[in-house]
């Protein structure tokens, strides 16, 4: 039997046989713990930032202060957790393993895009420091405020902009990937959902990501040379800039959420003992949303300034887009039924990850139809709505992803009660800390403030002792998983009996993942 | 096995379809500025009229034939390697190179003739003309200087290629790499072919 591919000689020694490596699992490594660092830093300032509100009045941050840490927390959070979270690390560890290639089309590619990554990061960070200080516009860098405000804004989207190249170049590899490198008998029909919600999300990144990286460059120009595209005085519309800016960050919305989903597709069948119920109805749904989601970024401008028919419309497919998701929805909850289910820790958080979802898709709606889009908008509805997608969909799905490819990644065994604590608190935590973030909206509170009114003390403690059960969660998961890297039980090569290819390989596998080139008879989700 | 002993898999197809959907990425990055093009000259539509009698149709037009003639000296150095005409070929990426170099030495004349009469984004000169005229200028320096940028990037790329030619790493059995170099050079010529009638003919 052939040794791991974390044993195996590399060209260069130690930790320089990582960061130049061109092992897609390695590299998928490499991903998975910058992204989680990333993660973690988010997270801490978030909860500073529930701190800072748990009463109204100013405790420690002054109004400055604030703006820089919730811009910092956003950016962190979506460009530097959320849309590589999934993709870049569980993405480039499992879908070659799934599709039967022994790599990515580009390895070397894939390891420049993680550079581009780390780069983009540092710089990002860098801005904090240097300058005018903390970049303090928000994750949207709207303009003219991210013309005109003093604090280090280009450094920080030069930063983005980075990462926006890494994302795309990740996008291009895994499609040349999956059409090109597939085993012999590895049929599209044949793929697993994760394989098609990778598939699809590169997509988005390649076509969606270019124009965010023209608009990112378009404020360094504007900021450095003043040619005046974003500026009124000069003749420049403001609101291009939101349709440009919207353009590519609704899709990215999907290249956070898709992964998630073809996550969850693949954990159900496994733990219900059963093939997925409407297998072509979930990869077209995936497809679907990856194209409609490219006509409703309009529905982030409600209150920008459009005509009524533009809004009309743009509401009217932010419906439709819903569709697709739906249609995911239930056919989970079909695969569900009259399953034997198996409730381990990646089914509990997959179940988790519905629920959560469900809610963020159906509020989504809320703020999707015009007349209550006007109430809810710049509210804490919104700050609501989108954790309980981002968060409570694509977070939950990359833990529930976390947990059942642990195994595979490590060849240990988590602990499962302490996974399953873990997932409780998370569940528990996650609504009393967001869903008062509804309530607080649906009442008035404004969203992106230091302080507030006395009459919105009750729910703001809720949420914050939530926060705090979160964090509790959070810390239980992520020392289960660090603790069993260590100390875990072996787990054998397919601990969940799974019928997917990746895991008819050794567990973790070797470099070149099968040791004999693996030809595929049937599909993913048959267990007889 | 170890990862030293990685076999080099060469697939031919693998690498074109990367290069077509690199391209795509390219066209929706200048997409986006064909996007602020058209709304701004939806706007001031007469005030870019004025403003395009700035330009100086015959370099525009002497640009335009140097580039075409650049994509045509780079397909026919493709041509050439594929039947093993070593030297044809980097004659053919020599003349590339240069023509290549030509542009951007016409564009600089072009600029500076235009920044010496302070004609330059938030210039004195242009700030007291109308708006229609100062979104002209950035997006004429705007796209025509990425513009610029790409050809650079690909005159690199293409001395670049010429020592993996000149090596032996570029022959008539592993010509790709010079492929898709042709290929990146062909679309940085036709973003050109849209931006010459955009800033000097429909004016
Ligand atoms: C313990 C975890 C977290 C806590 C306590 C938290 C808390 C907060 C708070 C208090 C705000 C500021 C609201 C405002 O003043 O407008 C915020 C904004 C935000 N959060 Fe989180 N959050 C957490 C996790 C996440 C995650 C996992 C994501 C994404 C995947 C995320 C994405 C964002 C974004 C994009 C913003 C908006 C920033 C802006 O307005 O520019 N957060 N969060
Ligand atoms: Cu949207």
């Amino acid at each position: 039997m052939e040794a791991s591919f974390y044993h195996a000689k590399t060209r260069y020694p130690g930790i320089f046989g990582w960061i130049f490596t061109t092992d897609h699992k390695r590299v998928g490594l490499l991903y998975l713990f910058s992204t989680l660092s990333f993660f973690a830093v988010g997270v801490s300032l978030g909860l500073t930032m529930r701190l800072e509100l748990i009463r109204s009045g100013m405790h420690f941050y002054s109004a400055q202060t604030y703006n820089a840490i919730f811009t910092l927390h956003g950016v962190i959070m979506i460009f530097l957790f959320i849309i590589p979270g999934i993709p870049s690390s569980l993405g480039n560890f499992i879908m070659p393993l799934q599709i039967g290639a022994r790599d990515v089309a580009f390895p070397k590619i894939n390891i420049l895009s993680w550079g581009l990554f780390i780069m983009g990061g540092a710089i990002a960070v860098t801005s904090l420091f240097t300058g005018g200080g903390p970049p303090d516009t928000g994750w949207t860098f709207y303009v003219p405020y991210s013309i005109r405000t003093g604090t280090n804004i280009s450094l920080a989207v030069f930063g983005v902009f980075l990462i926006g190249l890494s994302s795309t170049l990740t996008g291009m590899n895994f499609l040349t990937t999956i059409h090109r490198l597939r085993a012999p008998g590895m049929t599209w029909k044949r793929m697993t959902l994760f394989t098609w919600s990778i598939y699809a999300t590169s997509w988005i990144q390649l076509l969606a990501t270019p124009v965010l990286a023209i608009t990112l460059l378009l404020i360094i120009i504007e900021r450095n040379f003043g040619v005046g595209f974003f500026d009124p005085a000069k003749g420049g519309d403001p609101i291009l800039f939101e349709h440009m800016f919207w353009i590519y960050s609704h899709p990215a919305v999907y290249i956070m959420i898709l992964p998630a989903m073809g996550t969850v597709t693949d954990i159900i069948p496994v733990f219900t003992r059963r093939n997925i119920f409407g297998y072509s109805f979930i990869a077209a749904s995936s497809l679907a949303i990856a194209f409609v989601g490219y006509l409703v970024w309009g529905h982030h401008m409600f209150t920008s300034g459009m005509s009524d028919t533009a809004r009309i419309i743009f509401s009217l497919l932010t419906f439709i887009v819903a569709v697709p998701s739906g249609i995911k929805v239930f056919n989970w909850i079909a695969s569900l039924y009259k399953g034997s289910i198996r409730m381990n820790a990646p089914l509990l958080y997959t179940l988790a990850f519905i629920f959560l979802f469900s809610i963020g898709g159906l509020t989504g709606l809320v703020q999707g139809a015009l007349a209550t889009a006007v109430h809810v908008h710049g509210t804490y509805f919104i700050v609501g709505h989108f954790h309980y997608v981002m968060f409570g969909g694509a977070g939950f799905g990359f833990f529930a992803g976390l947990h059942y490819w642990f195994p595979k990644i490590t060849g240990k065994l988590y602990e499962e009660h302490l996974a399953k604590l873990a997932c409780f608190f998370l569940f528990i935590g996650f609504n009393m800390l967001y869903f008062s973030m509804f309530v607080l909206g649906w009442e008035g509170m404004p969203r992106r403030y230091y302080d507030y009114l006395p009459r919105f003390n009750g729910p703001n403690l809720v949420a914050t002792i939530g926060s705090w059960i979160l964090a509790m969660g959070l810390i239980i998961m992520f020392y289960n998983l660090i603790h069993s890297l260590f100390a875990g039980n072996k787990a054998g090569d397919n601990p969940w009996e799974a019928a997917s290819l990746e895991w008819q390989t050794t567990s973790p596998p070797p470099v070149e993942n099968f040791a004999t080139q693996p030809v595929v008879t049937k599909g993913p989700y048959e267990f007889r | 096995m170890n990862e030293t002993a990685h076999i080099e898999h060469r697939d031919y197809a693998a690498a074109k379809l990367g290069m077509w959907l690199f391209l795509f990425t390219e066209i929706l990055l200048f997409g986006g500025m064909f996007l602020v093009y058209a709304e701004y000259r939806q706007l001031n539509t007469a005030a870019f009229h004025e403003a395009g009698r700035e330009m100086n149709i015959f370099i525009g037009a002497a640009n335009t034939v140097i580039l075409l003639t650049s994509s045509l000296t780079m397909a026919l150095a493709i041509s050439a390697i594929k039947k093993g005409m070593k030297i044809r070929s980097l004659l053919f990426q020599a003349a590339t190179v240069l023509l290549g170099l030509g542009f951007l030495v016409n564009k600089y004349f072009e600029w500076s003739d235009h920044i010496r009469k302070g004609l330059y984004p938030d210039s004195p000169v242009l700030l007291a003309m109308s708006h229609g005229k100062i979104l002209f200028f950035g997006l004429y320096y705007v796209m025509t200087g990425i513009h610029a940028l790409h050809v650079i990037i690909g005159l690199s790329v293409i001395i670049f290629m010429f020592a993996l030619t000149l090596r032996g790493n570029i022959s008539d059995t592993d010509y790709v790499k010079l492929e898709n170099t042709g290929l990146f050079w062909h679309i940085v010529d036709i973003i050109w072919i849209y931006l010459f009638p955009l800033f000097y003919l429909i004016l």
